[in-house]
């Protein structure tokens, strides 16, 4: 477990305080800046307010996993976790997770509106409460690209006009919808197309038309890495990650947001925790999930607020100064072709699929 | 002497028979002996082997299916699967009340999630059905196969019943059949469509890459510990700090260090081009394959071949290599038919250690492997925190150690584990 240095000096403190034992949640997320932004926009404000002490688990990657096996030992000792909309939606049909009526536990927006509708169709699960909407999409390298920079998703499988290599992540969820649309298909038959097994095979197909030229990522910083070295041309991964490429780290990358699929992020609370624990839990979720909360960290990560109510609010990056807008995701401009995650075909055909892709890359 | 012509059993000094006492006195210490190691021995049983025992188990256990669905499971058993019809009203009216138990305990989504494994598309089945079925009344409500059949196509599905049949048993030899490429069927065990067929090449391929690893290893390590041994002690203490440096160094830290250099950006095809020995556009792939994968392994397990190595070479006596000379023998004879005999226990444990490690390794393989360098650990992790198909990851793991302690028990057999020494 990795405990920030700013939270075991809080607690330290307030151990030396209190002389007794102070109040403490342990609050799981992905680490890195992503943390550091649930960190400034969130955990500080909210122990501040409330005097409870935050400890950060960078676990998320393996939540579902974890919570299973501490459901099955019967002692959870999480508190809040941080999972993606895919995540949450198994907790919840296994019972690992607790449901949520965004009436009473959440906040509603400034005007009134109710969370339930603030939230809107974000909502996938009825254990979830979304906190970003992030995307998977490419980023290409400036200078190695040619004349002509990518507009299109599916200059990827163009290899006569882009040579070089591309990254792609080893799974096949996005890969196979982004060879269909390339392949001719329709973007709103892509799913009925890849429930076939003629679909999956045509999907593949168009992946075997690039394999030799693709090097697969697992982790979400492979890709920007690989941009940066120039060891690839273009690739897929998180915006995010591109955004801090691009703006921190001044590299030569540019995003090519055609085709990004949104997926989102945000927050459960473990089933079966103790009345005091979830009634702490709660409270933090409704504290953090309120429409200022989330335009708040939009100042440190490029990752779009899951609420109506909280783009109007998205201002300038922390320690940067630069305007966020432009690069959410979700900016009209970014997003005139977008994918959102099919939750329910992924979860129906996932085994089912990746056995196959795997096998396709073992080829 | 006076005791040998006695009649009785020979006695101790407080008149209990002799063997007796001896008996009790033995049995005393061993308990004592057991007593000093009862931490260990409690430790070992509690964090080591009843976790891997019941781990085990997962590759067989399957209650899930007759605990959520007691009454269906019955039912299925009075009907014929090979008929091609639907079951009839009973099953369908056992089959709404297990599912309103199911839904009201959360479990109904659990058995989708496990259905899934075996038939595509059980798990938003079971969860879209459930909120429906739950407002059905069990009594009330009958009959029941029209509705259910309404609900969601896939109950007038005989596939459907077929699947939940097969699977109902409380224990299954499915896990095994999916982990060697095969599945459980009706009509027994099939192979797997050869476009899923991927475990038993990964068992293969982590079998191949381990023994080549060894294989390096032990050509590397062999006169870096030669070396080592036969070197004074100052310059081979250096040594030593060399080979151990690494060693303390995290295992992360030194796989993305190899993706620095072998990268065909990296230092290597860098210098590479530089020297003018690769063009340009032809740089090597070095990296995301199985080279990758046994250059970056071979590396980090080095240690644990010289270690022993190195510990065994130096018990070995300069004297016997003298004399082999001063009896006229040539440097190599000298070499292979006296020192390399005396070498092989160290090369038997080294290699032992490397292979048994390298057949589990997971995260080198997963950075440097890219598709062809990556090993059945991979996968096992998959199923562990992705699929969340624990009993599949389980077989997986059952048939990696039974593999490994048969591999053991040859080495045994061929080499003779008496022969394999730490120093």
């Amino acid at each position: 477990m990795k405990v920030t240095k700013t939270t075991l000096m809080a607690s330290a403190i307030a151990m030396v305080a209190g002389g007794a034992m102070a109040e403490e949640m342990t609050i799981v997320s992905w680490g890195g800046a992503y943390s550091k932004s649930q960190l400034k926009a969130y955990h500080e404000p909210y122990s501040e307010k409330s005097g409870v002490t935050i400890l950060n688990d960078d676990s998320s990657a393996e939540a579902v996993a974890k919570l299973r096996a501490m459901n099955e030992a019967g002692n959870i000792t999480w508190d809040v976790v941080d999972v993606v909309a895919a995540d949450a939606i198994r907790l919840c049909d296994e019972g690992l997770a607790m449901e949520i009526d965004p009436d009473t536990m959440l906040a509603p927006a400034p005007d009134g509106t109710s969370a339930a509708d603030d939230f809107g169709d974000l909502l996938v699960s009825e254990c979830f409460i979304p906190q970003i909407v992030y995307s998977t999409t490419f980023g290409y390298r400036t200078d190695l690209v040619g004349d002509t920079a990518p507009t299109d998703v599916c200059s990827i499988f163009d290899l006569d006009a882009y040579p070089g290599k591309r990254s792609l992540e080893k799974r096949p969820i996005n890969n196979m919808e982004w060879a269909l649309i390339c392949d001719g298909v329709a973007k709103d038959d892509v799913y009925d197309v890849l429930a076939t097994p003629e679909g999956q095979d045509q999907a593949l197909a168009k992946l075997g038309t690039i394999k030799d030229n693709v090097v697969w990522w697992s982790a979400g910083a492979d890709t920007p890495q690989l941009l940066a070295d120039g060891e690839v041309i273009m690739g897929s991964t998180y915006n995010g990650r591109l955004f801090s490429v691009i703006e921190e780290q001044k590299q030569p990358v540019a995003m090519l947001w055609d085709a990004q699929v949104f997926d989102l992020d945000g927050w459960i609370i473990p089933a079966g925790l103790s009345e005091e624990r979830q009634k702490r839990a709660l409270d933090y979720i409704m504290f953090a999930t309120d429409t200022q909360r989330l335009a708040d960290q939009a100042k440190w990560i490029s990752y779009g607020p899951a609420r109506a109510s909280s783009a109007p609010l998205v201002g300038q990056h922390a320690e940067l100064g630069i305007e966020m807008a432009p690069h959410m995701p979700t900016d009209p401009e970014n997003a005139k072709n977008t994918f959102l995650y099919n939750y329910e075909f992924w979860a129906d055909y996932r085994d089912d699929i990746d056995a196959k892709f795997q096998a396709w890359l073992a080829q | 002497m006076t005791d040998a012509t006695q009649s009785g059993p020979m006695l101790a000094a407080d008149g209990t028979p002799l063997k007796k006492s001896l008996a009790r006195s033995l049995r005393r210490r061993k308990l004592r002996a057991l007593a000093l190691i009862a931490p260990l021995l409690l430790f070992v049983l509690l964090s080591f082997v009843i976790p891997i025992v019941s781990m085990l188990f997962r590759s067989v256990e399957n209650s899930i299916v007759s605990e959520t669905l007691p009454l269906t499971v019955i039912e299925l058993q009075h009907w014929d699967a090979e008929s091609g019809e639907l079951p009839d009203e009973a099953l369908y009216a056992a089959f709404t009340k297990d599912m309103v138990a199911a839904v009201e305990a959360k479990q109904h989504t659990r058995l989708g999630t496990r259905l899934n494994y075996e038939q595509t598309g059980m798990s938003s089945m079971f969860r879209k059905s459930g909120r429906q079925i739950k407002r059905l009344d069990v009594e009330a409500d009958a009959p029941f196969k029209e509705k259910l059949i309404d609900i969601h196509d896939g109950w007038g599905d005989v596939e459907t019943w077929k699947v939940i049949k097969t699977h109902a048993v409380p224990i299954t030899n499915g896990y095994f059949l999916n982990a060697v490429d095969m599945r459980r069927t009706p009509e027994g065990a099939q192979s797997q469509p050869e476009d899923k067929q991927i475990l038993i090449k990964l068992f293969g391929r982590t079998l191949f890459m381990s023994l080549v690893i060894t294989g390096s290893c032990i050509l590397l390590a062999y006169p870096i510990s030669y070396l080592l041994a036969n070197l004074p002690m100052r310059v081979s203490n250096l040594l030593m700090i060399l080979v151990l440096l690494p060693f303390w160094t995290s295992l992360l830290v030194r796989t993305s260090a190899w993706k620095v250099m072998l990268q065909q950006q990296g230092v290597i095809n860098e210098t590479l081009v530089w020297l003018g020995l690769v063009a340009d556009d032809a740089r090597l792939v070095i990296i995301n394959n199985q080279i990758g994968t046994i250059i970056a392994m071979t590396h980090i397990l080095l240690p644990f071949m010289v270690l022993p190595m190195y510990s065994v070479m130096q018990t070995i006596p300069e004297t016997y290599t003298r004399a082999a000379k001063s009896m006229g023998a040539t440097n190599w004879t000298t070499f292979w038919r006296i020192y390399f005999p005396q070498s092989i226990p160290g090369i038997g444990a080294g290699s032992i250690l490397v292979f048994i490690l390298s057949i589990g390794y997971y995260i080198t393989p997963e950075i440097v492997g890219g598709t062809k360098g990556v090993f059945i650990s991979n996968r096992i992790a998959y199923h562990i925190s992705s699929s969340l198909n624990w009993g599949l990851a389980a077989a997986l793991g059952t048939i990696l150690l039974a593999v490994v302690l048969l591999l053991y028990w040859v080495y045994d057999k061929i080499v003779g584990i008496d022969n394999v020494k730490l120093g």
